[in-house]
């Protein structure tokens, strides 16, 4: 390449609240993992190898959500080491599963669970990356697409923009002749407002989607959810469906928590009935 | 294009395969093919080397697909469609074509969803750029519906009318052979015989049939129709087959029941682009591009290059795009139409107003799919009266624009002239 780098980028992996299988999917480019390790430098890894490096480092691929006051810290150093921060999946762009907890009672699952909860420092919420330092590029879903993964280095490795598409699920399903099941069978699918990215797999395997991915660009929530509750889906059966990897995604959580408080307005006019 | 131009509907015959002009506006007599001797019409374009494609049962809907055979045709299936519901269910009879086209289309396999326009390998310190040559398929259409043939005929018009000729679609539209099927029965989503595009087959076909119980009125469109049914036992049709033909064609232009009004409607869409009523159908509208990717004539497409690994290799990809995609209008980083309400606007006037001056007709056939694909069932004849209707009242304009605030953008032309962008 004209204008190949001198050296090769060095590639550094972070994890803050989260399962790990977002940096596996890096592991499980098999085919291409040669490839990628002649492109760039793994600086460090821990998953991958015990040989860590100091930074700074040219490219952060950060996985998790901020849960605890030391990783609000952490991930203030990690910005400051490297050049281009990617947050890579829901926890990290989103809050990720566990910021199911943003609807709880932090402190009441501390005493549940721990046995001595004075030891333990956590905060009440998990929110995304995002919402603590500035991210460069945002790859979505639960697990991230590994070819998004792919992509994201080699054009980071080639000094141009990644191409990541912030368009509905819908557009991939039509690309591959999947017959939109909401229309056809009445299954309730976050299609209309996801992200694309995963490949549209779900609704191909007659599953409604379930927004791993998150919100698309100017999703239209509000009318998806319209739209669910006017063709007979019960708030309390929807509810689940916003509110699960990307709960704390800001388009998301205002249509779950309208549902929220629709379910309970009907479940109060049902105990109302019933006394 | 001038003011004439903005006629509604395709008045011009549609485009035909290229040598049915003995046979326009000469309706020959129909001849008759039994039930049972379809799947010889079926033999005997795979031996002629065609691959056949039609309407089949999968993923509950009619879609179309590769058939092998007679077998593979939804005999027995029908579907009930209305805006944003579509159901797959049995019929009462072996009709083989007894349904209203569902969520596919003929441009799938004429204009791919996405396709490899060209590569470009590093030689050296240079690039070999080379384009596919791999042979198009040879495709045999079966059941094309008389608002599908006029869809082909607009495509036609898009992509090879113009001074830049697409060569993938060339190909494909240049070997196909077209095998239409008279509706006998409409959905209440269509609207054809407003936009005057059926529900009869008039040109545009290699040949035409009509289902009736017993087997298929014959209309042979072209030479290469001639051809085909040469060797097929084939006899003249009797008064009783004719009649139950002309009462099956007749059903369907009965049932359709919606209706468009298309008087004006290039001036009168243009005029509306300031209307309040945008941002009203922006609350409904999912921006998720479904509608586009249903409906037979859009033909919107981008083009990226994609590397492999080592960079030394680099295809460039064609894929169906939408002005529904916020990335779509995306100009130097800054999307241009960067609201629903402007998206929404983009897509309905250009299909029903400044398509005209494009291209000289409507974009719009009058099919429904956009209708029943919707899922939330936004109807595009409903917006359509209701602009009308804020048209002729500016005081139901002015009082709906006292609750919707407008976020459209100021320019009051919403034409693209890119290459492959609508």
């Amino acid at each position: 390449m004209t204008h190949a780098p001198t050296r090769k980028p060095r590639l550094a992996v972070f994890k803050f609240a989260s399962c790990d299988g977002c940096q596996l999917s890096l592991l499980d480019c098999e085919d291409e993992l040669l490839t990628v390790a002649g492109l760039v430098e793994i600086a460090m890894f821990p998953e991958a190898s015990s040989r860590m490096q100091p930074g700074p480092w040219d490219i952060a691929l950060v996985e998790g959500s901020i849960t605890t006051p030391h990783d609000a810290e952490r991930i203030r150093q990690v910005r400051r080491d490297c050049t281009t921060v990617v947050t890579i999946g829901a926890c990290a762009t989103a809050g990720g599963i566990q910021s199911l907890r943003n609807w709880g009672q932090h402190e009441e699952f501390l005493r549940c669970v721990y046995a001595r909860p004075e030891y333990i420092s956590s905060l009440s919420t998990s929110t995304a990356i995002a919402e603590h330092i500035p991210v460069d590029y945002e790859l979505r879903g639960c697990p991230v697409n590994r070819q998004q993964l792919l992509e994201v280095i080699l054009a980071l490795v080639a000094g141009r923009k990644p191409r990541l598409p912030a368009h509905s699920v819908c557009l991939d399903c039509k690309r591959k002749g999947t017959v939109c099941i909401e229309v056809s069978r009445g299954v309730p699918c976050l299609g209309p407002i996801t992200q694309a990215g995963c490949g549209a797999i779900c609704p191909s395997f007659d599953r409604g989607c379930y927004g791993c991915f998150g919100p698309a660009l100017q999703a239209n929530c509000g009318s998806l959810t319209n739209h669910f509750l006017d063709t007979g889906s019960a708030p309390k059966t929807l509810l689940p469906l916003l509110r699960n990897y990307n709960a704390a995604a800001p388009a998301f959580r205002e249509q779950s928590d309208r549902l929220e408080q629709l379910a309970q307005a009907v479940s109060g006019k049902v105990d109302s009935a019933v006394e | 294009m001038t003011e004439s131009a903005a006629v509604p509907g395709i008045v011009a015959p549609a485009m035909n395969s290229g040598d049915s002009s003995d046979f326009i506006g000469n309706r020959r007599p129909e001849s008759f093919l039994l039930r049972d001797d379809l799947q010889l019409l079926m033999r005997r374009l795979q031996e002629d080397g065609y691959t056949i494609v039609g309407p089949k049962v999968d993923q509950d809907a009619i879609v179309y697909g590769e058939l092998t055979g007679v077998s593979d045709l939804p005999q027995g299936w029908t579907d009930q469609q209305q805006p944003g519901k579509y159901r797959l269910v049995p019929r009462d009879d072996q009709r083989m074509f007894g349904y209203v086209p569902g969520p596919h289309s003929w441009k799938q396999f004429l204009f791919p969803p996405s396709a490899i326009v060209a590569t470009a390998q590093r030689v050296g310190s240079s690039w070999q750029m080379s384009t596919q040559d791999e042979p198009a398929p040879r495709y045999a259409f079966l059941g094309v519906r008389s608002c599908e043939l006029s869809a082909i005929a607009i495509q036609d018009k898009v992509f090879l009318g113009g001074a830049f000729v697409d060569p993938h679609y060339e190909q494909r539209r240049d070997a196909v052979l077209l095998i239409a099927v008279n509706c006998t029965q409409a959905a209440p989503v269509c609207f054809c015989t407003s936009m005057k595009t059926g529900p009869r087959c008039q040109s545009g076909f290699d040949l035409a049939l009509t289902e009736i119980d017993t087997g298929f009125l014959v209309e042979i469109g072209s030479e290469r129709g001639r051809l085909l049914v040469e060797a097929l036992p084939l006899r003249p049709a009797v008064s009783e087959e004719i009649r139950a033909g002309e009462r099956g064609r007749a059903d369907a232009e009965r049932q359709v029941t919606k209706q468009m009004n298309t008087e004006g409607l290039h001036d009168l869409l243009l005029e509306q682009l300031k209307s309040p009523h945008w941002e009203t159908v922006a609350e409904r509208c999912l921006s998720c591009t479904n509608c586009t990717m249903v409906c037979p004539t859009c033909f919107c497409s981008s083009v990226t290059e994609v590397s492999d690994l080592s960079g030394d290799r680099v295809q460039r990809e064609r894929q169906w795009d939408s002005c529904f995609n916020v990335d779509f209008s995306r100009v130097n980083g800054i999307p241009s139409r960067d609201s629903i309400s402007s998206r929404y606007r983009q897509w309905l006037t250009h299909k029903l107003a400044t398509w005209q001056d494009q291209f000289g007709t409507s974009g719009c056939v009058g099919c429904g799919r956009c209708i029943t694909w919707c899922p939330p069932g936004i109807d595009l004849t409903e917006e359509v009266r209701t602009l009308r209707q804020l048209a002729e009242s500016p005081q139901l304009t002015a009082a709906i624009g006292e609750t919707a605030s407008s976020s459209l953008p100021p320019n009051t032309a919403p034409q693209n002239t890119t290459e492959g962008r609508g």
